[in-house]
């Protein structure tokens, strides 16, 4: 199903479609993600996937148009390069472990240590959360920051520039005082 | 603005107080089931888009100021950062959540990882709500029909 709703977003020449199969696409992911037990991930594939991130999008097909543009450029190049990417990812994944088996990195490294450490330390049912917010805490904050510094950034793009055009139209006279915060 | 969609108003303003509820949950609950900070952060931003796409920005902007969305978007990373400046002056390492509560590490633990989650949650709405109104506001509002 995954893949049907890839084709057809690929197929699909009108743009409102296009968000619309996006987002089934990531509740599709989530749905994945539930089978394969990673609670945590799936939530957040579904809040951020198929919520926040279509109704984005939605707001910016409003400002621009409805419909993709046709392409007359060659489609061999792009063809090419598609398929020399997706033969070197095969030729990657030959060198990882089988899914689910029992000694790779992950599974024999720090995880079990955290899942015994876990009970005794924090009490927290929820080990995702304790790994994340407790022995990660670090890379959380990092998280967070990045969270806030590509918020400033979408800002400062999208809304920074215009408001700063009004305040000189309107404190054209005060604008040295108006600055000194 | 959209004055004739009566069901879509009803539902809405049904549904904004259960996925406010669902998000405070998500938040705080995040302990013992899935979720946490950014997932309830996703959630408590999608009510207050949703509020602002069935009714309009302007009366989204009257609840849930825009000033009040960037101070929040700020405070949530210092929510995060201080605490770790917190459990530095006690004594303790950054963000070592032992010293909220020295003589039960557990229940600091707890308190820790629930007032480090808030402070994702607040950024996290914080600039997904900002980043809606920076789109919507540069959007003509659209006739009905268009779409």
């Amino acid at each position: 199903m995954l893949a049907v709703t890839a084709f057809s977003v690929v197929r699909t020449r009108s743009l409102f479609a296009i968000v619309a199969l996006s987002g089934v696409f990531s509740l599709l992911s989530a749905l994945l993600f539930i089978t394969w037990d990673a609670v945590d991930v799936a939530f957040t594939e579904a809040a951020v996937g198929a919520g926040i991130s279509t109704v984005l999008m939605l707001g910016t097909l409003a400002l621009t148009s409805r419909a993709e543009k046709t392409s007359h450029k060659s489609k061999k190049i792009p063809l090419l390069a598609v398929v020399l990417t997706g033969a070197a990812m095969f030729y990657g994944t030959l060198d990882m472990p089988n899914f689910g088996s029992a000694d790779t990195p992950v599974q024999t490294h720090v995880g079990p240590d955290y899942l015994t450490r876990i009970p005794e330390d924090i009490h927290v049912p929820n080990a995702v959360t304790a790994i994340l917010a407790s022995y990660r805490g670090y890379d959380t904050l990092g998280e967070t920051a990045v969270v806030f510094s590509a918020g400033i950034g979408v800002l400062m793009l999208i809304s920074g520039l215009r408001r700063r055009r009004r305040d000189e139209d309107t404190e054209e006279n005060t604008s040295d005082t108006g600055r000194t915060k | 603005m959209m004055r004739h969609h009566l069901i879509l108003r009803v539902i809405t303003k049904l549904l904004v107080g259960t996925i406010f509820l669902f998000a405070l949950y998500v938040q705080f609950h995040g302990d013992y089931s899935p979720g946490g900070g950014f997932q309830a952060g996703v959630i408590m931003a999608v009510g207050f888009i949703i509020y602002g796409i069935v009714f309009s920005l302007d009366k989204v902007k009257l609840v849930f100021p825009p000033w009040l969305v960037h101070k929040l978007v700020a405070f949530g990373v210092l929510l995060y950062a201080g605490t770790g400046v917190y459990s530095m002056l006690m004594g303790y390492g950054y963000l070592d959540y032992t010293a909220i509560d020295p003589h039960h590490p557990s229940h600091g633990q707890h308190l820790g990882i629930l007032i480090v989650e808030a402070g994702v949650g607040i950024t996290v709405t914080g600039v997904m709500v900002a980043v809606y109104y920076a789109f919507a506001s540069r959007t003509p509002v659209l006739s009905d029909e268009e779409w």
